[in-house]
């Protein structure tokens, strides 16, 4: 009841600034038609829509770790959450209605982005839902990355380092708007030793019906997802601690 | 019955002393105002108060629990207006209300019967529907109080709550603050000297973490041989630095 209410707070706050819906909705879609239409004029085959859709997909989350960022440091700074530590709300109650209510979220934008892409020629099959629900331990890295910055940054801060530098790094460091192997060296093993590549290829893989290719992209996110929700954790416990 | 009893209370950042050896008693259904410029240890004795700070050393009793070893029960029996207006700006002023009751675990029923009885208390009924993030400060500031006193708390902590204020929305506020003498509890910190004389049963003067002197108004005055509370209180703080 206590989590629901809170939560129910967390979902109002994302869905009601219509900056948020803009780019978390908007800016992915019109990513997809622009790329798409250069691509029909200069075919790349990294932008063919079934290469395509599965990296605007993710860098679309990207978005959701600015918006958590944002909610959380607002929060800090507005002293609505020195407010709520004086109810009974408890630590695990925060935690959860922070992310628990951004995670459909996060799933939502990512069926807008295929559903896009089907429109602009994604053959329609079960593997659609199958990246979809693939797309869930991504999501969790990117909204924990979001607790995590919230929990330490500003709101000036969060816009500067998860509006500028994260959305950046990636766009640059997930392979969906040039080949990695093309700039090769440390470039691109810094790039496959972050988990964004492979969220990516995760998905690529789903929408291709692999299975027995995206077990290591798997693992990869699962594991940056894991640590990212357990310092996310851990930062949170201790601003809490300290306010 | 004494409310509110501290002993020896004191807090410590690093190597600033923001509260030291505060001893304090307020009694039930007293309003009680802590007075100081900024930086003399309000805000920190309250953040003390309402658990959201531990103290370095000393104790605090409020409705005899434990600030340090009960703090569940502690903050079941408090409700705090902080600094600043704390609202969650997308939701409406009803939706504020409601998530307040909604963490504090209330049933549909008494939710919608705490927001309809706050809201007419607080003359918030015009502005239910509006966004809190769109209104004015003084709105702002009355929903954050009337947010506080959702869960019926004992005691209330209300946090420079004129602070940036016009003087027709503070008289307002003052008013709120007013009818709720007596029924609870209320611990209000200010820099206002007239706010401190117009509304406190006593008054507290703080200053450097200290607690300079307590008393009303009227023995504020005489203490300092001054006609004006501003007067008595510019005595007091200067008193103490000669």
């Amino acid at each position: 009841m206590k989590l629901l209410a809170f939560s129910g707070r967390t979902a109002k706050e994302i869905l009601r600034d219509p900056l948020n819906l803009a780019f978390g909705i908007g800016f992915p879609v019109v990513l997809l038609l622009l790329l798409s239409a250069i691509q029909a004029n200069i075919p790349v085959s990294l932008f063919e829509i079934q290469q395509l859709a599965p990296g605007i997909a993710v860098f679309g989350l990207a978005f959701f770790t600015l918006f958590s960022a944002t909610l959380v440091a607002r929060d800090r700074e507005s002293a609505f959450l020195a407010r709520l530590y004086t109810t009974p709300l408890t630590a695990l109650d925060f935690i959860l209605g922070y992310l628990l209510p951004l995670l459909p979220l996060a799933l939502l934008q990512s069926l807008v982005c295929y559903g896009v892409a089907i429109i602009l020629g994604l053959p329609v099959t079960g593997n659609i839902l199958y990246a979809a629900a693939l797309m869930l331990p991504a999501a969790l890295f990117f909204l924990s990355t979001g607790l995590l910055c919230g929990s330490v940054l500003n709101v000036k801060q969060v816009g500067a380092v998860c509006g500028a530098l994260f959305t950046n790094l990636t766009a640059w460091l997930s392979g969906t708007w040039f080949d990695l192997n093309l700039v090769g060296g440390v470039f691109r093993r810094i790039a496959h030793a972050l988990p964004f590549v492979h969220a990516v290829e995760l998905e690529r893989a789903a929408l291709r019906g692999s299975v027995s290719t995206l077990a290591p992209h798997l693992f990869w996110v699962l594991g940056y997802a894991a640590a990212a929700t357990g310092l996310a954790v851990g930062l949170f416990l201790r601003q809490m601690k300290r306010q | 019955m004494q409310a509110i009893k501290t002993e020896h209370l004191r807090k410590e950042y690093r190597d600033v002393t923001a509260v030291e050896d505060l001893n304090l008693q307020v009694a039930q259904g007293e309003l009680f105002s802590l007075l100081g410029v900024n930086g003399a240890g309000k805000t920190t004795t309250i953040r003390m108060l309402s658990c959201l700070s531990r103290p370095t050393s000393g104790e605090a009793l409020l409705g005899g629990k434990s600030i340090v070893r009960d703090t569940a029960a502690v903050k079941a029996m408090i409700g705090v207006s902080p600094q600043e207006t704390a609202v969650a700006p997308n939701l409406t002023v009803k939706e504020n209300l409601e998530l307040m009751c909604g963490v504090h675990g209330f049933s549909k029923e008494k939710s919608r019967q705490k927001v309809t009885a706050l809201s007419a208390q607080f003359g918030l009924d015009a502005v239910l529907k509006k966004k809190a993030g769109r209104l004015s400060g003084g709105w702002q500031r009355r929903l954050s109080i009337a947010m506080a006193l959702i869960s019926e708390p004992q005691i209330l902590f209300l946090d420079e709550p004129t602070l940036g204020l016009d003087v027709l929305a503070r008289s307002d506020l003052w008013d709120a603050i007013r009818a709720l003498k007596g029924a609870i509890t209320i611990i209000l910190t200010t820099h206002y000297m007239e706010e401190a004389e117009a509304l406190s049963d006593r008054i507290g003067i703080m200053k450097d973490g200290r607690l300079l002197t307590t008393g009303t108004a009227e023995e504020l005055k005489q203490l300092a041989g001054k006609d004006k509370f501003e007067d008595a209180f510019v005595a007091i703080v200067k008193e103490d630095a000669t």
